[in-house]
């Protein structure tokens, strides 16, 4: 990993590794769009993907995983990053990274989604993927895999 | 389907864009999908129109959503394989491969030689094989009809090779966990010599019939172009950013599987950033997957097409009849599957639509904790809003074709 990255981030950054040779760190919730700011103006031009992970019934529940990628517009060095962050259960809320990235609208519409975490700021807070009137979060480890009866809004 | 609206007569005159309608003007509103044709699959678009122009575009998701990520959830981690395959049902051997990688390398599995060659030409010949699907969808959708049945002619060819190694034509779910499913069926080279040692015959036959063509240039040159920044802030990948000019490639940069010993090519020359471009690199590239599939092929070293590894990977079946050991492990495997050590992993790979990457964490289980699919066709249709905006009715088809998304792969 480019320690470089690590220095200039410097107390954002609450943990970093290196597992798998794949560079990873952990930065408060509140300090997102900093880090992600930061990182941008250091390179990494692309955000590959943002994942949301469910640790019920450990707290903080959320995990919202960005992967950044360093994409040189005319070939070069490429370089990927991982940035990770915890958001509680009770109120599962963090700043939407779009204003960075416009790409990260459908991702963090998916996370709002499937898991229920709301992003602030957001343009287009909506369901993405389940239909409008779905009640509940699929991807939630409490939401049974054969979920419940169909329960559609316009049915009731 | 369509329905005419009628703008509020108070329209502040920069409500909608630059050139906002007068005041009271009508805007139409239309609603594209999900079963029309050219939306490739299950799309809904929302287009306000007005006369011929896109104000906005507003595409509607969740179609062919299944669940493929919960339901990997409760699958061990083998079986979780035969979901991969089952969204983008085009690149079905990228999907397997993509996950495979991923958990290998969170298990620390070295995959023999001659299964990560075989990798190399099954990807190649999937790539073959989602290009036709394209071109032949997209010529179809400018009216050039008899380029479907060509494409598809050449399709069944590479189907045939699939159900050759694996049993299945789609869901092949050949590329597993420690190596391959099944090793390599008895004369299989000279079936796969004889398909690409014929394949850029066919090639010079499609662009014979497209690349001189006026109205195919007509529709396509000039239309459907997008600030390059503005791509790669979008999350667009995979041919539609080369087309762009910018030579990005996970195979070069981020090789895995063997694929830098085949030094592959990357399409340079082509960067106007429009229909016609990306149609152009897409015809390079399955040139370029046809020399690939063939020196792979060649290249093909001998020896196991699986890891040994006996706690992952499933035993001979003669020896798991006549060895205690083997009946174990055999039973083992079955029962429970195997266990991969608490971690996460993001290996991304290149389909034939851009940037596959599985998100895969594990807490130690026999399941995987969570899947999250990075799909290339999610993050190039994120651009349908900005491709579309401002642009005419009449292009949006066209623009639509070159995206090449697949929608399962989409909604998952």
């Amino acid at each position: 990993m480019d320690n470089s990255h690590i220095a200039a981030l410097g107390g954002l950054v609450l943990e970093a590794s290196d597992t798998l040779n794949e560079a990873t760190v952990h930065v408060a919730a509140e300090k997102i769009i900093e880090v992600l700011s930061l990182l941008k103006s250091r390179g990494f031009n692309r955000l590959s993907a943002v994942s949301g992970v469910d640790w019920h019934p450990r707290e903080p529940r959320f995990e919202l995983v960005y992967n950044l990628h360093a994409l040189p517009l005319k070939g070069g060095k490429q370089e990927r990053i991982r940035v990770k962050c915890r958001v509680s259960g009770a109120a599962p809320e963090i700043a939407s990274a779009v204003p960075v990235w416009e790409g990260a609208g459908w991702y963090e519409r998916e996370i709002f989604d499937l898991l229920g975490v709301t992003f602030t700021g957001h343009p287009d807070m909506r369901r993405l993927l389940m239909p409008e009137g779905w009640v509940g979060h699929p991807l939630r480890k409490d939401f049974p895999i054969h979920g419940h009866k169909y329960d559609y809004a316009e049915n009731k | 389907m369509a329905d005419t609206l009628v703008a509020p007569a108070d329209l502040a005159p920069d409500a909608l864009s630059a050139e906002a309608p007068r005041k009271g003007k009508r805007l139409m509103t239309l609603n594209m999908g999900p079963q029309h044709p050219s939306t490739h699959g299950v799309l809904r678009i929302v287009l306000e129109l007005d006369g011929e122009t896109i104000v906005s575009a507003k595409p509607d998701l969740g179609y062919l959503h299944t669940g493929i990520e919960k339901e990997m959830e409760v699958k061990t981690w083998q079986q979780a394989v035969t979901l991969t395959d089952r969204c983008d049902y085009l690149a079905n051997l990228s999907n397997n491969l993509a996950y495979a990688l991923g958990v290998e390398k969170m298990l620390g599995l070295e995959v023999p030689a001659k299964a990560q060659v075989s990798r190399v030409m099954l990807c190649e010949l999937t790539r073959i094989n989602s290009h036709l699907v394209w071109l032949g969808t997209h010529a179809l959708d400018m009216g050039a009809m008899s380029m479907f049945f060509y494409c598809m002619r050449e399709r069944e060819e590479v189907l045939k090779l699939f159900e050759m190694f694996s049993g299945q034509r789609m869901m092949t779910s050949y590329i597993r966990i420690g190596g391959l499913a099944l090793d390599h069926p008895r004369g299989w080279d000279k079936k796969v010599k004889a398909f690409v040692d014929d394949f850029p015959s066919k090639i010079d036959q499609y662009e014979s019939l497209l690349d001189n063509n006026p109205i195919w240039k007509q529709r396509t040159i000039g239309v459907g172009a997008l600030d390059v920044e503005r791509m790669i802030a979008l999350g667009v990948s995979g041919p539609m950013i080369r087309a762009a000019g910018v030579p990005w490639d996970v195979r070069v940069d981020e090789p895995y599987s063997s694929y830098e010993k085949f030094g592959v090519r990357v399409p340079t020359e082509f960067t106007n950033n429009d229909v016609y471009d990306r149609y152009r690199v897409r015809m390079f590239e399955l040139r370029e997957s046809c020399r690939l599939a063939k020196a792979a092929m060649e290249a093909m070293p001998e020896g196991p097409f699986q890891a040994d590894a006996p706690k992952i990977v499933l035993p001979d079946r003669e020896k798991m009849k006549t060895q205690m050991e083997s009946l174990i492990y055999h039973f083992k495997i079955v029962t429970e599957g195997f266990t991969v050590p608490a971690g996460e992993v993001y290996v991304p790979v290149e389909s034939p639509r851009g940037e596959i990457a599985y998100y895969i964490v594990s807490d130690g289980g026999n399941k995987p904790y969570r899947v999250h699919m990075r799909t290339p066709s999610f993050g190039n249709l994120q651009a349908l809003e900005a491709l579309f905006d401002r642009k005419s009715i009449a292009d949006s088809i066209a623009t639509l074709g070159s995206m090449d998304f697949v929608l399962g792969d989409t909604d998952r």
